[in-house]
């Protein structure tokens, strides 16, 4: 008798437990499922369907959407657009965010000054970035091609070839980016235990030798976490394409993210916007799964 | 000899400094010279106000100030509230769902807002609020990585002081406000830091939210005015406009360096 009455306050008591925690969470909560987990069922739902302006309802085609854009030349290009952005400058800042760190983790005088200069582009705006960036790329008056035209060479006008559009917008990310990405690997040079330095001093190590020994595998664990977070900000990146070439020229540097405002914004074509919204998550979700995969089967040796 | 070794690092490491500042040098430089033709890296015309006066006068900046000042303010507000409530919850009690409220948690850390502004922007029009200030802050009142980092810092205090302060006959929300809050000031200033160098400089959705000067932010302002016709070859206005959208963060940047630095390594590791 005793027992039971015992088990049942017990349970009411988890009750009460239970829902004053979900109170608490609830208004969060709230917010979180509105727009973030709703907001993916609906793309994966108005992604099979057709929707253009002017149409009050949508039109259920299930997979038409999908099979169509597979069929089309742009999307193709526009992913391989996503695809080369993303190579030109995921590793490079990455490598570049190792060196910056590495000069910055030493005994410099005027480090904070290094460390401030690298890292501000993080904190600005990539509008502002982007419409300053304008006028380095600008054509003939431009920073960079009076700089040719001093050496003596021709004009490139990067922003107007085809073949010069990624690279530029690439190199102007990279310096955005690499700052960012060093404050990650800053602090992962600082766990690593400086005995292991000065050991390998003592046994005559070069900085070379030491720096492939020992700071880049014991790096990797930051490396592995940092390249899901370069990789994702790529992918999501779109203000610098909006301001600076808007796809141009012939939709050489329209990138997947741009591409969805396109179709969703100017031309009001929501459901070919969703479907591409779907193939955008699926995408994201892969990149940050790799980081699971990974780490489960080793690196973490520090 | 303990000098020595650090000269070439030291050396290169100044000269990328340089590289690095060569944009926001020929930006304010720019901003603050009389409006030239050519353009060098070096300003080759007198010291004026002229350029950012104008843009002040035929851009409403201010207005798209007050409305991010307004954005930012409120939207962190409500994150906190949100937040806090919710990281106390997942940092003290034991209860059962807890494994689905990460999950969702989670989703909201691994796919960007951005990704969603299609379903988002029809959310915000079934609720009649485009083109307005709350549509541009509504979806981000729930913040994961705000959650986290306070949840993390609410682990570390002892449970044990909010069990006396409960036979001491104290509520939870007098829990949270002497004892959690005062305790978590560190994290919550990196949380503010991330939080407002963020929705200061967001851009795609409202841009997408809004379409009148009304509810304009900064960005967006920034934005249309580089590409308005007025501003082709005009870069002393356009530098002037970009010098005043991003001067109050640079500048509360580069004062708080270390502060801010510490803030961006906890939002990435989330």
């Amino acid at each position: 008798m005793a027992r039971t009455s015992n088990v049942r306050k017990g349970l009411s008591k988890q009750l009460k437990i239970d829902l004053k925690a979900w109170l608490f969470i609830a208004p969060a909560l709230v917010f979180i499922l509105t727009f973030t987990v709703y907001p993916i069922l609906r793309s994966l739902w108005l992604g099979m369907n057709q929707l253009e302006m002017g149409m009050p309802k949508p039109y259920f085609v299930g997979f038409q959407n999908y099979v169509q854009l597979a069929s089309e030349p742009l999307f193709w290009k526009v992913m391989r657009n996503s695809f080369a952005f993303s190579l030109l400058t995921v590793l490079p800042s990455m490598a570049l965010g190792i060196g910056l760190a590495i000069i910055v983790n030493k005994k410099i005088r005027g480090v904070g000054f290094l460390r401030t200069a690298y890292f501000y582009p993080a904190v600005m705006p990539m509008i502002a970035i982007a419409s300053t960036w304008m006028f380095i790329y600008m054509a003939q008056y431009g920073m960079l091609d009076q700089l040719l035209a001093s050496l003596g060479l021709k004009s490139l006008n990067v922003l107007s070839s085809k073949k010069t559009v990624l690279p530029a917008l690439s190199l102007m990310y990279i310096w955005k980016e690499a700052g960012y990405l060093m404050i990650f690997f800053l602090s992962g040079l600082q766990n690593i235990s400086t005995e292991i330095y000065e050991a390998a001093k003592i046994d005559g190590a070069r900085p070379w030798t030491i720096f492939r020994k020992i700071t880049l595998p014991l790096l990797a664990p930051t490396m592995l976490f940092v390249s899901t977070i370069a990789l994702t900000n790529s992918l999501k990146l779109v203000d610098h394409i909006v301001i600076m070439t808007e796809g141009a020229p012939n939709n050489a540097s329209t990138l997947l993210l741009y591409y969805i405002y396109q179709q969703g914004f100017i031309y009001f074509d929501q459901g070919k916007a969703s479907s591409l919204t779907v193939i955008m998550l699926v995408i994201m979700l892969t990149v940050s799964m790799l980081q699971f995969i990974k780490t489960d089967t080793k690196i973490y040796y520090n | 000899m303990k000098k020595n070794e650090n000269i070439i690092p030291a050396t290169l490491g100044f000269i990328l400094a340089f590289v690095w500042l060569v944009p926001l040098v020929w930006l304010i430089g720019t901003a603050f010279s009389k409006a030239s033709f050519a353009m060098s890296l070096v300003p080759n015309s007198g010291f004026t106000l002229d350029n950012i006066i104008y843009v002040w006068q035929n851009v409403p900046f201010g207005k798209y100030y007050m409305n991010t000042i307004l954005i930012v303010v409120v939207t962190f507000s409500v994150q906190c509230f949100t937040g806090t409530l919710a990281a106390y919850a997942l940092a003290t009690m034991k209860f059962r769902g807890e494994k689905l409220v990460f999950l969702i948690i989670f989703i909201q850390i691994i796919i960007p807002n951005d990704v969603l502004i299609i379903p988002n922007y029809r959310t915000l029009s079934d609720l009649k609020l485009t083109d307005t200030k709350l549509g541009i802050m509504l979806p981000f009142f729930g913040s994961a990585f705000g959650i986290f980092l306070l949840r993390q810092t609410f682990k570390t205090i002892p449970l044990a002081l909010s069990e006396a302060a409960i036979i001491d006959g104290c509520s939870t929300m007098q829990i949270i406000r002497n004892i959690y809050l005062p305790s978590s000031k560190a994290a919550y200033i990196s949380f503010g830091l991330v939080s407002v160098s963020y929705h200061w400089n967001n851009f795609l959705w409202p841009l997408i939210v809004t379409n009148s000067p009304e509810n304009r932010t900064l960005t967006v302002g920034l934005a249309l005015f580089a590409k308005s016709k007025e501003a082709v070859m005009q870069w002393a206005n356009v530098c002037a406009a970009t010098f005043i959208i991003i001067f109050p963060l640079v500048l509360a940047f580069f004062i708080f360096q270390k502060k801010f630095i510490n803030s961006f390594v906890s939002s990435g590791i989330k």
